[in-house]
């Protein structure tokens, strides 16, 4: 059945390209993170908001970001907007298709995390005189942040994944990018990927501890 | 007959149940009374085999509760138990609920089951509240429906854990009614309550639970009317 | 005037894709509830025992879906298999539904309260008597909002398949774009249908869950 012969040592020569596209993988889903956590918040201030254009323009952000797939959303960024002329690069394409993505996500995650602090604590926080300004970063937010803090990291592990689909727009230095070339000057597709697939898994499995710790030392009460 | 021989029990390292003799006969009504953490709701749930015992034994009708071959399924057929929170399943309705055990434990066809059922809850009076999802009613109607439950496995013996502490004051009087016509047709009961008016009306005998013993055993004059121990009259002076 | 080269053949093309992607998610979601429902029964009775398999689930969660699809073709050629790239893209996206479901379906199992299972055990049912009529049908509910997520992501993740030749709603539309080259009104169809197959899921959903939730 299986006369393939395996070429491992081969395969394992292109670790160090590898990592670098890793590297590359991590510092595009950090990127598009922290945009994302952004607009996120920007996102869930306007859906509060009484101004109808404003709460419609947060809503159809987050409705077609978590209803349309995070591939279609990089391909129509990186096609769609070639229609108005501007050329973006395949990583452009996938950094703000990922953080579009993102930020819908994370604006839900937020909304639920907002319903869950208690209405009294805002209360609170104004009788004893503080402005709203004060009240949300001092007393709101923080505890937000211990809430959402769980499916934030969720989704980190998630837009990790997500860097993958830049191959598709023709991207070649992420982990997935640097794999494919690889992969097609040898057709040794499946050690390759395979190696790949470790890689990640390693990365998403670090990203978990490191939450788990992140999480340990910021919310010891 | 339940025959609970100097029995102990822990949970971890604590010791709830320091070692407990005790003795129902058929168609005795027999109430522990007692402070709360006294072991006495972890005693009732050893009986059935809910919580494994350390030490000693009970036997009911003769078998060994908590011996190795023992079929705790069948044995669980004979003792019917209500529990605080009245546990109704809430996706059945109040027919469904009662109808379930005798159909699938007992073998009992449809008609059969339902028949039973409806004699039950009849009984309890929830006889206009069949096709009604337990959410829908009061906590006191659906202590009644877990009495009506658990008598439509036709038990030889009925425990009671704290039926009616749970319940809002107005409704205790409709289970405990329910109760009270338990034991006049019969069956044999161990309560475990706090109502010890309740207690002293319808017991043969009243045992005081103190720091996982009985303390004082007696009839419910002797016991409730008359303690011979300190503690058993502090106890009552406190909750009467 | 807005003109278009857009045909109703490329529509009903594009169409096509959509139906494709409806079947893949179907034979996904078939696939992957079964076998996600007796993975989390598992984990939810033998937590200790089933842990290798939950790290084996948690692989599949763990590694891009994309290059699942790969690994998975190219064993395929190593293995001498002859099966459909839409078999192939079935069983990958089943295995990885599983994965997730049987983590829906393990959190579903352990919310049942302990309190009911005991008055079941109590009225002398057995530990199967309860499973079945009282911890599974009472799981389930509690499962549902989850479990209809896990298909609105299946749903969406079938777009990937593109890259292993099937033609689904995205690759389909990628074709009518290489033909007429209007990337922006072909993209902005595709959306929409994706967006309405998602609405008309979710929406399913939302029924069934009324009628449960008008019992209890």
């Amino acid at each position: 059945m299986f006369d393939y012969s395996f070429h491992w040592r081969v395969a394992l020569k292109a670790l160090p390209d590898m990592l670098n596209g890793a590297w590359v993988t991590l510092e595009t889903a950090a990127l598009s993170m922290l945009l994302g956590t952004m607009i996120a918040l920007l996102l869930t201030l306007l859906r509060q908001q009484q101004n109808p254009l404003l709460r419609h323009f947060a809503e159809t952000w987050v409705s077609i970001a978590r209803n349309t797939p995070s591939l279609f959303q990089i391909y129509i960024l990186y096609f769609g907007l070639g229609a108005f002329g501007l050329h973006v690069s395949s990583w452009l394409a996938l950094l703000a298709g990922i953080t579009f993505n993102n930020a819908g996500y994370l604006a839900e995650n937020f909304r639920g995390g907002l319903k869950a602090v208690p209405d009294t604590q805002m209360r609170a926080a104004r009788s004893l005189g503080m402005n709203a300004l004060h009240a949300y970063r001092l007393v709101i937010i923080p505890q937000l942040l211990r809430i959402v803090f769980h499916p934030l990291s969720n989704q980190m592990v998630w837009a990790v994944l997500m860097t993958s689909l830049g191959v598709i727009v023709g991207l070649n230095d992420d982990l997935t990018g640097v794999t494919q070339d690889y992969n097609v000057k040898t057709f040794r597709t499946f050690e390759y990927f395979a190696i790949a697939a470790l890689l990640y898994y390693l990365i998403a499995k670090t990203i978990v501890l490191g939450a788990r710790l992140m999480a340990w030392r910021l919310f010891r009460y | 007959m339940i025959e609970i021989d100097k029995v102990h029990k822990s949970f971890g390292d604590l010791e709830v149940v320091k070692g407990v003799s005790l003795t129902v006969n058929k168609g005795e009504v027999v109430s522990i009374i007692g402070g709360s953490g006294s072991g006495k709701s972890t005693l009732l749930m050893c009986i059935n085999g809910l919580e494994p015992i350390q030490r000693g034994s009970i036997r009911v009708d003769g078998t060994e509760v908590h011996a190795k071959g023992t079929d705790l399924n069948r044995l669980r057929q004979k003792i019917g138990i209500v529990f605080q929170q009245w546990n109704a399943f809430p996706h059945l309705t109040v027919l469904e609920n009662v109808m379930l055990a005798p159909r699938k434990v007992l073998g009992l066809s449809q008609q059969e089951a339902e028949a039973m059922a409806v004699k039950q809850l009849t009984h309890v009076g929830l006889a206009d509240k069949l096709k009604v999802f337990p959410g829908k009613l009061s906590g006191g109607q659906q202590q009644r429906m877990a009495i009506a439950r658990a008598l439509a496995m036709s038990p030889d013996y009925m425990l009671f854990d704290e039926a009616t502490s749970a319940l809002d004051p107005q409704l205790v009087g409709e289970v405990l009614d329910t109760m009270r016509l338990l034991a006049e047709d019969g069956m044999t009961m161990i309560l475990v309550t706090h109502e010890i008016r309740f207690a002293r009306d319808v017991s043969d005998r009243v045992a005081f639970f103190r720091d996982g013993l009985v303390h004082e055993i007696g009839t419910p004059d002797q016991v409730i009317g008359n303690p011979q121990q300190t503690e058993t009259a502090d106890f009552l002076k406190s909750v009467l | 005037m807005f003109t278009t080269s857009l045909t109703i053949s490329d529509l009903l093309f594009m169409l096509q894709g959509a139906w494709v992607t409806l079947q893949l998610t179907a034979a996904a979601m078939l696939l992957g509830t079964l076998s996600g429902v007796l993975c989390g029964l598992l984990r939810a009775g033998l937590p200790r025992a089933s842990l290798p398999l939950a790290w084996l689930l948690d692989l599949f969660r763990s590694v891009p879906l994309l290059i699942q699809f790969v690994l998975f073709n190219s064993l395929k050629s190593i293995a001498g298999l002859d099966i459909s790239a839409f078999a192939v893209g079935c069983l990958v996206l089943g295995i990885y539904a599983a994965a997730f479901c049987s983590e829906i379906v393990r959190s579903g199992i352990q919310a049942v309260p302990a309190n009911l299972r005991r008055a079941a055990r109590s009225l002398g049912m057995s530990y199967w008597q309860d499973l079945r009529h009282v911890v599974l049908p009472l799981a389930t509910r509690v499962s549902f909002p989850g479990w209809l997520n896990l298909v609105l992501s299946v749903m969406k993740d079938t777009a990937l398949v593109m890259w292993i030749g099937i033609f689904e709603l995205l690759r389909t539309s990628q074709s009518v774009v290489t033909r007429i080259q209007e990337p922006l009104l072909v993209l902005c169809i595709a959306g929409l249908i994706y967006y309405l197959m998602s609405l008309l899921v979710a929406q399913l959903g939302n029924r069934l869950e009324k009628r449960w939730q008008e019992n209890d």
